[in-house]
């Protein structure tokens, strides 16, 4: 018998849980600045989510989706990510779509219900919150298919979780894009649970970062829980991509220390010591305790960007809790470039007020 | 002006379209060295390039998503699926994404594609090969659904449907794909989109339908003709957003409908031309709305597929039932 072909995964990370230094950090982490920036982001990311939660239990939002204990993934790549380059994002993504330029504001309106929280005023070609799960997969070969085609060097980012993996679609995009050296990078959150199914029932494979080797790409794994690692390993990638070498998957590690949705009650299947234990590697006290062992934060930075946090997100909520919903007629609006005369008598009824 | 097959007047509209805006792509399984499977990509790898005339790898799903990705970005790209059977898990990405994304997104992202599917039975072909599930699409809000009946018709509307900001599902008649031929002007004019067609005057019955089952429903209005009964034929075309004010104007003028479609009878897009007209048309009607459908069963193999068709003898039938109302 002859091996014909062997693979392997590479997993990064560089702080262990308590924040201290396991592995050399990279140029950009030598920065202190940079890691503050990351911090700030984690932090506000989580004070967004405590709140949206707080107030879909209060009746104000509609169902919201946490990132409790995640943070460091959206942020570790909106921060990866240039101002041209293009995110597809899951529903879990808040902290990259944040620093992409989406408001507080808007997603406080898409999860409160109402279309116009997909209106980004900021990055105008980003894609919207995506629900139904890896469907955005091949859209992110076509735009990453878009760029290519239009000789530009921007990277489309598609985010989804470790059950997205298992998805037929998702495959296919990869498939197409290591098949086209397309500018894209799969990024999987890979939480461990996917609602009420964990890691071990949704598939056999040994990673997940594997399934992008029968792609034909590179698949790494990074510490989801070190936004050192995940910032690194998915900027490395891109840049991979932008510079015309094709698109990676790379699985960072994390939990959903939440439920999976305000919807959802994770006690009915799974542990409370499990998930304690989990907590034990927050993403956010892990790169805390390394900036204050580095003498770069004190209790009273932290004290200060709590109160700033709360007050960016207090002031997001007031504008989002002030907009008055559309007019009942604007769901005809936007349906097609124009509406087709078939449809202006069912528009008429809306507007009049004659519907129920 | 030369005389033109329907494929052949739907390559030439791709080759038009193709020609006038480098944004317009082809995406698909066999359409770049093959020709696609009916031919109806044939010479547009050679003339256009494999970076706008692309074989995707056997992936229905990938390339409908390839398509939203690649609207957004403001190419029009029109996907070709092999077959209407094969078509179904195109559904999910448009459904949840083509035909809403310009919507929930309040216009700033939109989907200008195209997807085109030969479909409809009658050539003996394999399982899975000759459904008609235009219904399925028709149900769906933000897009439209598009039947060429003609060789000129093709043309026109897949111009049209390319040009088109929205998507477009485009359905082509296999069963005419190659006769009867007709003459095309090959001079890049549209034709228009969310209208119906009135393809023969006649006072007495109106007769609506659309794709291959127009051949049988046009012969049937000749031998009633031979008659003395004149009946008026509709071709639908577009059947989602439908125009039902062409109908119901015919109507209005023939106080009888008979409609006529190959997809199964339930749930199909009779059903709502038929609902539009106990709507808004039932004080002009003389007899009650007949349909002619294929069954409410699984499309039959070859063998009894000629039992499951509308036929002509069937279209007389129910006109002339339809007529003798009173």
């Amino acid at each position: 018998m002859t091996q014909v072909a062997s693979f392997t995964v590479e997993y990064s990370g560089f702080l262990d849980a308590t924040g201290k230094i396991a592995t050399a950090l990279p140029a950009f982490a030598q920065v202190p600045e940079a890691l503050i920036a990351l911090y700030k982001a984690m932090v506000l990311t989580r004070t967004f989510d405590a709140k949206a939660v707080s107030l879909q239990r209060t009746g104000r939002l509609g169902t919201f989706a946490s990132s409790l204990g995640q943070e460091a993934v959206p942020v570790g790549l909106g921060a990866a990510m240039r101002p041209e380059d293009l995110l597809l994002p899951s529903f879990r993504d808040q902290g990259a779509q944040f620093l992409r330029g989406v408001t507080m504001t808007e997603l406080l309106l898409y999860w409160g219900g109402d279309e116009r929280g997909s209106d980004f005023a900021g990055p105008r070609e980003d894609f919207p919150v995506c629900v139904p799960v890896g469907t955005q997969a091949p859209q992110a070969a076509g735009v990453a298919l878009a760029f290519k085609l239009r000789d530009e060097a921007r990277v489309a980012v598609c985010v989804f979780g470790d059950g997205a993996t298992s998805r037929g679609d998702v495959y296919e995009a990869m498939n197409f894009a290591a098949l086209h050296a397309l500018p894209l990078v799969f990024l999987v959150n890979n939480n461990q649970w996917a609602i009420s199914v964990p890691r071990g029932r949704q598939t056999a494979a040994e990673t997940l970062a594997q399934k992008a080797i029968a792609a034909g790409m590179p698949g790494l794994q990074a510490d989801g829980n070190d936004v050192i690692a995940v910032r690194h390993v998915v900027g490395e990638a891109i840049e991979r991509a932008r510079q015309g070498a094709g698109p990676s998957l790379i699985e960072a590690l994390t939990y959903r220390l939440s439920d999976h949705t305000t919807a959802d009650d994770a006690s009915r299947y799974r542990e409370d010591s499990e998930v304690s234990a989990r907590w034990k590697k927050d993403p956010i006290a892990r790169l805390r305790g390394y900036l204050t062992d580095a003498g770069l934060w004190t209790k009273t930075t932290e004290e200060a960007l709590i109160a700033e946090c709360t007050a960016q997100v207090e002031a997001a909520v007031e504008d989002y809790l002030a907009t008055p919903p559309m007019p009942p007629e604007a769901m005809f609006e936007h349906l097609y470039a124009e509406l087709p005369k078939s449809l202006e008598a069912q528009r008429a009824e809306v507007s009049e007020g004659r519907g129920p | 002006m030369s005389e033109l097959a329907l494929v052949d007047a739907v390559r030439l509209a791709l080759a038009r379209a193709m020609a006038e805006d480098e944004t317009v792509l082809l995406l698909g399984e066999d359409i770049g060295i093959d020709g696609g499977v009916f031919r109806a990509t044939d010479g547009l790898l050679k003339r256009f390039g494999e970076a706008r005339v692309i074989d995707t790898p056997l992936s229905e799903s990938l390339f409908a998503g390839l398509a939203v990705g690649l609207g957004a970005q403001g190419f029009r790209p029109v996907i070709e699926y092999q077959f209407m059977g094969f078509i179904y898990p195109a559904i999910d990405q448009v459904l949840n994404h083509a035909g809403r994304l310009r919507n929930r997104t309040r216009g700033r992202l939109a989907c200008p594609m195209v997807i085109r599917a030969p479909f409809g039975g009658g050539i003996h072909a394999p399982e899975h090969h000759s459904e008609s599930s235009e219904a399925l699409f028709a149900h769906i809000p933000g897009i439209r659904v598009v039947v060429p009946s003609s060789p000129a018709k093709a043309y026109g509307l897949l111009l049209a449907a390319i040009r088109d900001p929205d998507p477009v599902v485009f359905l082509e008649p296999k069963r005419v794909y190659r006769a009867p031929k007709e003459a095309v002007a090959d001079d890049g004019s549209a034709l228009p989109l969310d209208k119906a067609f009135v393809l023969r005057e006649g006072r007495d019955v109106t007769l609506v339908s659309w794709g291959a089952m127009l051949r049988e429903t046009l012969a049937a209005a000749e031998t009633l003709a031979a008659e003395g009964k004149e009946a008026e034929v509709v071709d639908v075309a577009t059947l989602k957003p439908l125009d039902m004010e062409t109908i119901l104007a015919s109507v209005e003028r023939t106080g009888r409908c008979v409609i006529v479609h190959e997809a199964p009878l339930s749930g199909g897009v009779g059903a709502e031309i038929a609902a539009g007209l106990a709507d808004r048309g039932l004080l002009h009607l003389l007899a009650p709305v007949r349909r002619v459908a294929g069954y409410d069963t699984v499309m039959p193999l070859p063998r009894l597929e000629a039992h499951y068709m509308p036929t002509e003898q069937r279209i007389l039938r129910a006109t002339q039932e339809t007529l003798a109302y009173s």
